[in-house]
């Protein structure tokens, strides 16, 4: 069901929008409009629905009119022309308290910079949304400390906003917006100003939280990663502009243009990682040296229950299991090779990502990775998505 | 080239201004009487109650006052003690309470429509426009010449003295709240709105407590114009220190002038800390 639709909105900032307005029909650029009219496209002809329940995801560059869009859906900037309708109700057509009872009931905002009021403790800052209602002071105390709750913060309920850490602010900002009970939350680069493991961890509440509440939620970043893990659907801005709006999937194998593809050049990490990033040490025995009785010891120093087998030269020979060790080790054997299994699949050190996940996931071994003939290192499967998710995080250092 | 602009005939700006007096002063005059008797009589009123309070009591409440405000400092207090102590003994007490009367009705009238334009002026820049010029304007005008007009609405005695202060005194306030509440960050102002504030909720729960250290050091700055109008305004027969300078002035006695010269810095300097601690406190 839709819950939300903007429907050719546009927002010019500035005098001279009908000249700017003609010069955008003619095709010119922003910069060019901008120098020759003085006005600044903000969002120019966006129209997009988004349903009941979903993740709605904005993204574009900085100055693409992200934050001017978000501020549209509350009329916090009104539209130069166009409609924005919330459960088919036009904005434009209400007068004020309509407008206020839109912003009181069904929509809440959580903002880049938390947005906390500095002056009022954390309760009476998630209060606020309520207080303004004209609820009363039980009622609302009742729910925000509900809100901090499930935030875990009710600890903190009577600190003011800059004795917390920037994640717990954010928190708070979340808390505050779900005080409200809103069915839209508005989030404007909510998590941008976080660093990345805590807001690994924001996006994860995010999304549980949607599993149990199920709001509907814009959400604004310009971090594509960030994008393909909490979006439903994915919009791309460009100069005011949307160019594309998609699932992650369709973004990533169908972008629009050259602009969309650019933004998913740098993300798709097991397109452009090798298997040397994601292998891990080896842990070996040397067969043409080390016995049965050496390899029992150092699978007990590493605890682990396989070595991998090399020759002098490091050479990958197989693999032993603990079983053989003991094995060989009762029948007096002086050397291992005789038990060697050959059935590990190995990987040349320079192979991506992407293609051995295949055989990752097929294989009930490890994989060991040479170079050559070399033994390199060895590829497990929990530590292969762990660097995929890992490096993902790390796109958030290209900002 | 001289002659030129000689042939240009005078502005009557001066006549005009008259013009514009003499009809206030006729069509209003029993506004202005009112007020100048209303005025005069709870002035007189609250200086005679400060009089009555013995100065041992009220030197004990003032140095009370500065320990609370300072946060239990006792510099200030000390302060306060000694030099209070230094006016009683000059025999200057009942101009002090004079004194203080004048800056409190001047500051509390200025800050009373000074906040209130400062606010309008915040919410519209058009308003702006226009009253910041004017508060330049009354800001770079010598203060006595404010004194012309209050004769002529009031008559001479602490009124016009109070009057003439109020509009000298006005422009900080003013300024300091229009910019303390432009000033409160763009976010916050945004979180309240998209919280469905009304203007009100928005001035009273986020705008003006964000924006009150500001309006505090601007209203510090009225009490002290204010003050230093006290001087001026004995010019027109207000009461109080300013009037021991003034006769000290007119007299060449240099002794006296200092004397009340000094109390009057002794007063500024309580008020203006005081005032400012009022600010810092949390
Ligand atoms: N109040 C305003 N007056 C004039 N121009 C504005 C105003 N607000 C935004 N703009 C302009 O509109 C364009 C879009 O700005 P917007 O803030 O929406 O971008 P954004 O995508 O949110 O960027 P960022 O990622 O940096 O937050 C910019 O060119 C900006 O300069
Ligand atoms: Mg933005």
């Amino acid at each position: 069901m839709t819950k939300l639709k903007v429907d050719h909105v546009t927002k010019i900032f500035g005098k001279h929008i009908g000249s700017a307005l003609k010069l955008v029909d003619q095709k010119k650029s922003k910069t060019e409009i901008l120098k020759q009219t003085g006005a600044t496209i903000g969002v120019y002809d966006a129209s997009f629905t988004v349903n009941e329940g979903e993740i709605f995801v904005i993204m574009g560059l900085s100055g693409s009119g992200k934050s001017t869009l978000i501020r549209l859906l509350n009329h916090l900037i009104e539209p130069t022309s166009g409609g924005i309708y919330i459960d088919g109700e036009n904005l434009s057509d209400m007068n004020k308290s309509q407008l206020r009872k839109i912003r009181r009931e069904k929509m809440s905002m959580v903002f880049q910079n938390f947005g906390l009021f500095p002056h009022r403790t954390i309760l009476a800052n998630t209060e606020y949304g309520l207080e303004v209602r004209g609820i009363s002071k039980e009622e609302r105390r009742l729910k925000a400390e509900k809100a901090l709750e499930n935030a875990g913060l009710l600890p903190y309920k009577d600190q003011y906003p800059s004795q917390l850490s920037g994640g717990m602010q954010q928190r708070v900002g979340l808390a505050r917006a779900l005080a409200n009970d809103p069915d839209i939350l508005l989030m404007d680069e909510a998590f941008s100003a976080l660093d990345p493991l805590i807001r690994k961890d924001m996006q994860d509440e995010l999304l549980d939280l949607q599993q149990k509440v199920k709001k509907t939620i814009i959400f604004i970043t310009h971090d594509l990663n960030e994008a393909l893990r909490i979006g439903d659907r994915i919009a791309i801005m460009k100069d005011g502009k949307i160019i594309q709006v998609g699932t992650g999937e369709d973004i990533l194998t169908n972008p629009a243009n050259e602009y969309v593809r650019s933004f998913t050049e740098d993300v798709d990490r097991s397109k452009v990682i090798t298997v040397e990033k994601a292998m891990i040490r080896p842990i070996s025995v040397n067969v043409e040296l080390d016995g049965p009785k050496v390899a029992l010891q150092r699978m007990r120093e590493e605890e682990v229950s396989v070595l991998l087998a090399v020759d002098k030269k490091r050479e990958f020979k197989g693999y032993i299991t603990a079983n053989d060790a003991l094995e060989a080790s009762k029948r007096g054997e002086k050397s291992v090779l005789g038990f060697l299994k050959t059935d590990m699949p190995t990987v040349s050190s320079d192979t991506l990502i992407q293609d051995v996940l295949g055989t990752i996931s097929d294989s009930p071994t490890p994989i060991a990775v040479v170079k050559g003939e070399r033994l390199e290192g060895v590829l497990i499967r929990g530590v292969v998505i762990e660097s995929l998710a890992t490096s993902s995080v790390g796109g958030d250092g290209n900002e | 080239m001289n002659n030129f602009l000689d042939q240009i005939p005078s502005l009557p700006v001066a006549d005009s201004v008259e013009t514009i007096m003499d009809w206030l002063t006729s069509h209003l005059s029993s506004l202005f009487d009112f007020v100048q008797t209303g005025g005069q009589s709870a002035m007189d009123g609250i200086t005679d109650l400060l009089v009555m309070i013995p100065p041992i009591l009220f030197i004990l409440i003032v140095a009370l006052i500065s320990f609370l405000a300072t946060r239990k400092k006792f510099g200030l207090a000390i302060f306060s003690v000694v030099g209070l102590l230094f006016i009683y003994n000059q025999g200057l007490w009942e101009e002090l309470m004079n004194t203080i009367t004048l800056v409190i009705f001047a500051s509390i009238i200025a800050i009373i429509i000074g906040v209130p334009i400062g606010i309008f002026m915040s919410k519209s820049k058009w308003a702006e426009g226009i009253i910041k010029p004017i508060l330049d304007f009354m800001q770079t005008m010598p203060g006595f010449v404010y004194l012309i007009p209050a004769v002529a609405f009031f008559g001479i005695g602490v009124v016009p003295g109070v009057f003439a202060s109020v509009i000298f005194a006005l422009p900080p306030t003013v300024r300091f709240t229009n910019l303390g509440i432009r000033q409160v960050p763009k976010e916050l102002v945004e979180a309240s709105d998209s919280y469905g504030s009304t203007g009100w909720q928005k001035l009273y729960k986020v705008e003006l407590p964000l924006a009150k250290s500001t309006i505090m050091a601007g209203i510090n700055q009225t009490v002290l114009l204010s003050l230093s109008m006290v001087v001026i305004a004995s010019m027109i027969g207000a009461p109080g220190l300013g009037r021991e300078v003034l006769s000290a002035l007119q007299r060449a006695q240099v002794g006296n002038g200092f004397v009340a010269g000094l109390s009057l810095v002794i007063f500024a300097i309580i008020i203006d800390r005081l005032t400012q601690s009022l600010n810092k406190k949390k």
